[in-house]
Order: C-alpha cells, then sequence, then structure tokens
C-alpha cells in the first residue's frame, strides 16, 4: 500500500496574526508532563519548542547512593510504563562489568518479562494514542478501554509472578528474584491467546475505521534520513525503514533462540508506526509461547540469596549495556569503582531520544495533528526527564 | 384570560418534560457507551444508577462560580443564556402528539431549522468572551463547522418536506400514516443516513467535536465555564441533541405512528426520538475525532453536493408521482 506524505504546508509570515499556544505540560493530551510551545497561523502549527524537565527526579545521582541490588527497582521508575526493561538494562550492564554468568532458566524468563511488558506497554499506547485522537468523550475511550482492559490480564500475570502490577524489582544482577509459580505457564499461555485475538479485534475496528485512516495516512512523516539522523530508536525507526532491532542485531539474554521477525514499514507516517506496533504484539505473543514451550529447568540465579553488602560488590570497569525496549534502545551506561555502588550511572532513554523528532514533523501540521504524532511517538515522561 | 393560562401553562410542561428528559438522557447516554466499553456505567446512586443525573445537576449548582479576570464579563455571562434558548426554543413547534404540541407553525420546520442554526452566536460569545486560546480555536472552528453542516443538515430535513408537501410537522407526521419516510425507496433510507451525518456534525459530537476536542483544546469554548454556567451549556447541548433526534423521528419514522391506543402516541414519539438519539451516540462512541480540514472537506465536497441532489431527486419523484402535475 502506497501512502503518500503530507505535502509541507509553506506559509507566507508577513503580515499575518500568529498565537502562542501552550499545550501541557497540564493537558489532557499531554502524555506525562510534556510541554510544546505551539506558534500557530490558525490552525497550523508553524513552530514547535518542546520543553521538558518537569519530571526530573535525580534518578542518575540516585543510582550513585544505591547498592546494585537496591537499584533495580528504582530502575523500574525510569520508565514505569515498560518497567521490566528499565531494570533489565541496569542489570545487565553491572553483569557486563562483574562478567557474571545468568542462568538459562533466568535468561528465559527475563525474555517473557520483556516481551509481555512490551505488549503491556504497546497496549497502553495503543490506547492512549487512539484517546489523543478520539477524544475522551467518544470512540477513542472506547478502544482506550479495551486496550486498558487486555492490560489488565499482563499486570495480573506480573502481579502473581512479582507481588507488584506496575514497578517490580525483578530483575537481580546475576538473575531473576522470583520464579514462576505452578500453574503461572498455563495462565500465561491462555492471556497471549486471549489478547493475540483481540489485537486482531482493534485491527479490524480501527483500520476499517475511514476516518482513523485518514488521521493517521501521511501524518507526522519522519524520513528513513531524518530518522538516521535524529537517532530514534524502536517502532518509530522501524516505521521508517530501517530495520533494526537490539534483540537481532546484538542479541542478549538467549533472544537467538528465538524465531520473530522485525516488522518493519517504509512510509513513515503514524499509520506505519501503528502497523509496526501491531506487528510487534504478534512477534512478542509469538516469543512468549516460544519461551514457555522450551523453558529449561534450573536456578534463577548465579547469585541467589545476597545478603550483605560486600557480597553485591562488582570489580571495577564500566560497560555500556542496551536492550530493545517497548520505545526503542534502553541503554544504561555504569562505571563501577569495586564498591558495593557505581560510582556513575547514565541512562539513555528511548523516549528522550524520540522525542528529539518533534521539532522536525510537526511545523506545517494541523493542531489536531499535533496529538497524533505525539501520541504515535509514544513518549513516557519518566524515561525523558529520569 | 383562559386561553392566556394555557398559552402559559403549555410551554411551562414542555419545557419541564424537556428538562427531565435531557437530564435523564445523560444517564441513557452514559449507560449506552458503558455498555460499548464493557463497562456498567453509573451504579452508586440510587437502583442501577437512577439518580445520578440529580446528583449531578446538584453537585453542578454547588460548585463555585468562577468568572477569569480577563474575561470579557458581560459577553462571558450572556453567552450560557444565549447559547441555552435558541436550544430550548426548537421544542416550540414539535407537536408531540396531534394537537399536542406548543405551537403548530405552519412554519415549523423553517422555525425549528432557523432557531437550531442560532446556537452559534452563544458558542461564540463563550468562546470570545472567555479570553482563552483554547476558547478562541474552538470558537473559530465552531463557526467552520455549524455553518459547514447546517446546509445539508438543512436539505436532509426538506427531503420528507417535499414528500409530505408541506413545512408544518405535524402535517408531515400525519403524511407519514401509511408509510414512514424513512422506508420510501432508496430516497428515504439516502435521507435519513445523510440526516443522521449531518445532526452529529451540526452538534458537534464525535467524531466531529473538534470544538470541545479535549485532547487539543482541552475543553474548547467552555474551558472557562464552572457550575451553574457549565450546567446551562451543558444542557443546551444536549437539548439540541434532543430535540434534533425528535425531529429525525418526526420527519422520517413517522412520528406517534405506532400499534397501540391512541394515547400512546407521545410515548412512541419518545421511543423512536430516543433511537434517534441512541444511533448518534452509538456512531459517538466507534469513531475517532476527524480533522478541522477534513471535516470541512467532508461536508463541501461529498455531504452538501449530495443532498443537494437528493433534493432535487426527491423533487423530480415528487412531481413525476403527482397526478395531474
Amino acid at each position: 500500500m502506497s501512502v503518500t506524505a503530507a505535502p509541507r504546508v509553506e506559509l507566507d509570515y508577513t503580515g499575518s496574526e500568529r498565537l502562542t499556544m501552550n499545550m501541557g505540560p497540564q493537558h489532557p493530551s499531554a502524555h506525562g508532563v510534556f510541554r510544546a510551545i505551539l506558534t500557530l497561523e490558525g490552525e497550523t502549527v508553524v513552530g514547535v519548542d518542546a520543553v521538558i524537565g518537569y519530571l526530573h527526579r535525580c534518578h542518575e545521582k540516585l543510582a550513585e547512593t544505591l547498592t546494585y541490588a537496591q537499584y533495580p527497582s528504582i530502575a523500574s521508575k525510569t520508565d514505569y510504563v515498560a518497567a521490566m526493561t528499565s531494570e533489565f538494562a541496569y542489570v545487565r550492564a553491572a553483569e557486563i562489568i562483574g562478567k557474571i554468568d545468568v542462568p538459562k532458566r533466568a535468561q528465559y524468563l527475563r525474555v517473557i518479562t520483556s516481551e509481555l511488558q512490551r505488549v503491556a506497554s504497546h497496549l497502553l499506547w495503543l490506547g492512549t494514542w487512539c484517546l489523543d485522537m478520539g477524544g475522551a468523550l467518544g470512540g477513542g475511550a472506547t478502544i482506550f478501554l479495551y486496550c486498558i482492559r487486555e492490560r489488565e490480564l499482563i499486570l495480573d500475570l506480573f502481579e502473581s509472578l512479582v507481588g507488584a502490577r506496575l514497578l517490580y524489582g525483578f530483575y537481580q544482577v546475576g538473575g531473576v528474584r522470583y520464579d514462576i509459580p505452578t500453574g503461572w505457564a498455563a495462565k500465561c499461555l491462555e492471556t497471549v491467546d486471549l489478547i493475540d485475538q483481540r489485537i486482531n479485534e482493534y485491527e479490524r475496528m480501527l483500520e476499517e475505521n475511514p476516518f482513523f485512516l485518514v488521521r493517521t495516512q501521511g501524518v507526522g512523516v519522519i524520513s528513513r534520513e531524518l530518522a538516521q539522523e535524529v537517532g530514534i530508536g524502536g517502532p518509530l525507526l522501524r516505521g521508517s525503514g530501517v530495520a533494526y532491532d537490539i534483540r537481532r542485531g546484538e542479541p542478549y539474554s538467549s533472544y537467538e533462540d528465538f524465531d520473530f521477525r522485525v516488522p518493519v514499514e517504509t512510509s513513515g507516517d503514524c499509520l506505519a508506526r501503528y502497523r509496526v506496533r501491531m506487528a510487534e504484539f504478534r512477534e512478542s505473543l509469538k516469543i512468549v509461547r516460544q519461551v514457555l514451550d522450551g523453558l529449561p529447568e534450573g536456578p534463577i540465579s548465579s547469585r541467589p540469596g545476597l545478603k550483605s553488602v560486600a557480597q553485591t560488590r562488582i570489580p571495577k570497569g564500566e560497560a555500556y549495556a542496551r536492550v530493545e525496549g517497548a520505545r526503542g534502545e534502553v541503554g544504561c551506561y555504569l562505571i563501577a569503582d569495586g564498591s558495593a555502588k557505581p560510582y556513575r550511572m547514565k541512562w539513555r532513554g528511548a523516549s528522550f531520544s524520540n522525542l528529539a523528532v518533534l521539532p522536525h514533523i510537526i511545523p506545517g501540521h494541523k493542531v489536531a495533528d499535533v496529538v497524533a504524532i505525539m501520541g504515535s511517538v509514544d513518549p513516557v515522561f519518566g524515561e525523558v526527564d529520569r | 384570560m383562559r386561553d392566556w393560562l394555557v398559552l402559559l401553562i403549555g410551554p411551562f410542561i414542555v419545557m419541564n418534560a424537556i428538562l427531565a428528559i435531557v437530564t435523564y438522557v445523560t444517564l441513557l447516554e452514559r449507560k449506552f457507551a458503558a455498555r460499548m466499553q464493557s463497562r456498567i456505567g453509573p451504579y452508586r446512586v440510587g437502583p442501577h444508577g437512577l439518580l445520578q443525573p440529580i446528583a449531578d445537576a446538584i453537585k453542578l449548582m454547588m460548585k463555585e462560580d468562577v468568572v477569569p479576570t480577563a474575561a470579557d464579563r458581560t459577553v462571558y455571562n450572556l453567552a450560557p443564556i444565549v447559547f441555552v434558548l435558541p436550544c430550548m426554543f426548537i421544542f416550540a413547534t414539535i407537536p408531540f402528539a396531534p394537537g399536542l404540541g406548543v405551537a403548530d407553525l405552519n412554519i415549523g420546520i423553517l422555525f425549528f431549522l432557523a432557531i437550531s442554526a442560532m446556537e452559534i452566536v452563544g458558542l461564540f460569545m463563550a468562546g470570545w468572551g472567555s479570553n482563552n486560546k483554547y476558547a478562541l480555536l474552538s470558537a473559530m472552528r465552531a463557526v467552520n463547522q455549524v455553518i459547514s453542516y447546517d446546509l445539508p443538515f438543512i436539505f436532509a430535513a426538506l427531503t420528507p418536506v417535499l414528500l409530505a408537501g408541506s413545512l408544518k410537522l405535524s402535517d408531515i407526521a400525519a403524511a407519514q400514516s401509511g408509510l414512514w419516510f424513512v422506508f420510501y425507496p432508496v430516497i428515504g433510507q439516502l435521507a435519513f443516513i445523510a440526516f443522521i451525518v449531518s445532526t452529529v456534525a451540526a452538534e458537534n459530537r464525535a467524531p466531529f467535536d473538534i470544538l470541545e476536542a479535549e485532547s487539543e483544546l482541552v475543553a474548547g469554548f467552555r474551558v472557562e465555564y464552572s457550575g451553574m454556567k457549565f450546567a446551562l451549556i451543558q444542557l443546551g447541548e444536549y437539548a439540541h441533541v434532543i430535540g434534533a433526534s425528535f425531529l429525525g423521528a418526526l420527519l422520517f419514522l413517522g412520528a406517534w405512528a405506532g400499534p397501540g391506543p391512541e394515547w400512546l402516541g407521545p410515548v412512541w414519539f419518545l421511543l423512536k426520538a430516543m433511537f434517534v438519539f441512541l444511533l448518534i451516540t452509538w456512531v459517538r462512541w466507534s469513531f475517532v475525532r476527524i480533522r478541522v480540514d477534513q471535516i470541512l472537506a467532508l461536508s463541501w465536497k461529498a455531504l452538501l453536493p449530495s443532498t443537494l441532489l437528493l433534493l432535487i431527486a426527491t423533487a423530480l419523484v415528487v412531481v413525476w408521482r403527482t397526478p395531474g402535475a
């Protein structure tokens, strides 16, 4: 299917009246606390100034004061919509420095939680994105509630696994904290099948809806060149025709054992990003099924039962670890000085990098498109501001 | 003296009945939407949430009335009243049963359409008077949209007028005693669909609710309103939708025609109006909102020419079928 890009509107600025409008930090469609200062000419946006930093919580400084055993549960608070993957990046960095082995079963459990988390995150994205386009008092709310219903099922799974629903602290340096309880695998398979069915339902509901198509086709086009230049990642990058996925490019945690496809779309508009994410739902569910099929027996951590601070020490060194989060590359740069706490830690937030593309693509669009584009970028501000 | 009293009491009863219907229609919509979204909806206030609208009304009445300092006070305060009045007046010409109505004018439908288009004045006043950028943008959109969609709305509503050969609403209803206009071959269905679409748009309901557009404009023209003024605007909007639903039921669904004794007529009429209302609600809760330029394009490029063609076709059919013409 070919989608033509929306023509950039060239505006004559002389003698016309402009309006500066704040969208955020408190706004019904602001995902978190993003503030976009829009310059409008009638309904058309001619300039956008992105302001971030309203949710800064000194995460990186905080990491210097917490031990390697303590921080993973805090790491989940950076990207609270996909908490599992942020923890994953942190423990992976620590494992690389300490050359710590992770048992196969733990690796598989990490994969399963990451993929379920991706599905949960994409469900929330689909819901909120439609809410942005369709309104809290309209069709968007309908999709939103459907998506939330399915996300609940995954949160239930996490709850029975970890005991928490949003922020987990499931990953540990050397493995994972809990093994799956009895009956969990069966319940998981059931959920996966159900969500698989429901995804088809949403696809029918949206893609056969002309209103949805006119709102997304050709809107917010990110060209391949722009995508690579700005350094966006995840579904945005794949929606612009770059087949880049860390799970495939630099397999970690046994991702090479599983058979999955990296979905790519070439048109780079909102619809392409939507299609990529819809395909990722299916791929993630496929991976979950494969993991459950081949889950090996064995220990779940190479460093079980850490009791004292001394045991959490990691030798001197530094490393950058990255995982494929729901929004793109989640990276963690860690410098260890041989003590139980890192000397310095730096997050590479996927949302932060993705957000940088907004000022390039928004000008020329209508106000209504701004929310559609912003939603399709799927930023989580815990991760942007940290 | 007696005539005078009748003149006062009739409208009084109708107005209160409308207020009651409007209040409870909010519950109907919320329940209906909840079912669509696999929720239960209001359930706590009274049995099955039946007292919820009353609780809402009391809450709104007790809310603090905030007026922004920068607002144009006169315009700001007047806007809800200017908005709500035409929304109530549209019920004046609707006959709820043969001979039961406030004023069965011989140009009833013209009055309805003219008055219903007046709401835009209040709307624009609210947007302008609030002195808020969101409200102003919303008011600009409102003028665009309401004007674009009033024309197809009128053309769609005129099709039954041609079929019945009268502008008087009771005559149009009576003309459907044999065959409801919605069942009139081809023309009836097309006109009904056009009517529903343009009603949804002219009433600013989703997916055409770009004036409210809370994901872009927070709450649009009523962003600065609170308390009773907000309630008035809300009331006006719902009254307008209900008015249009009654009109739809009257023009296409045979008004009070239905089985059973004659006194059941108003009940049938109400049920049909609610059916039209639920159709509009169904559309509202299923689609995503479309953009302002797309809305205008849909009206001027598709809906307006097609309703106009339909009107001409209807006129030809009527002429062709009238003996001796």
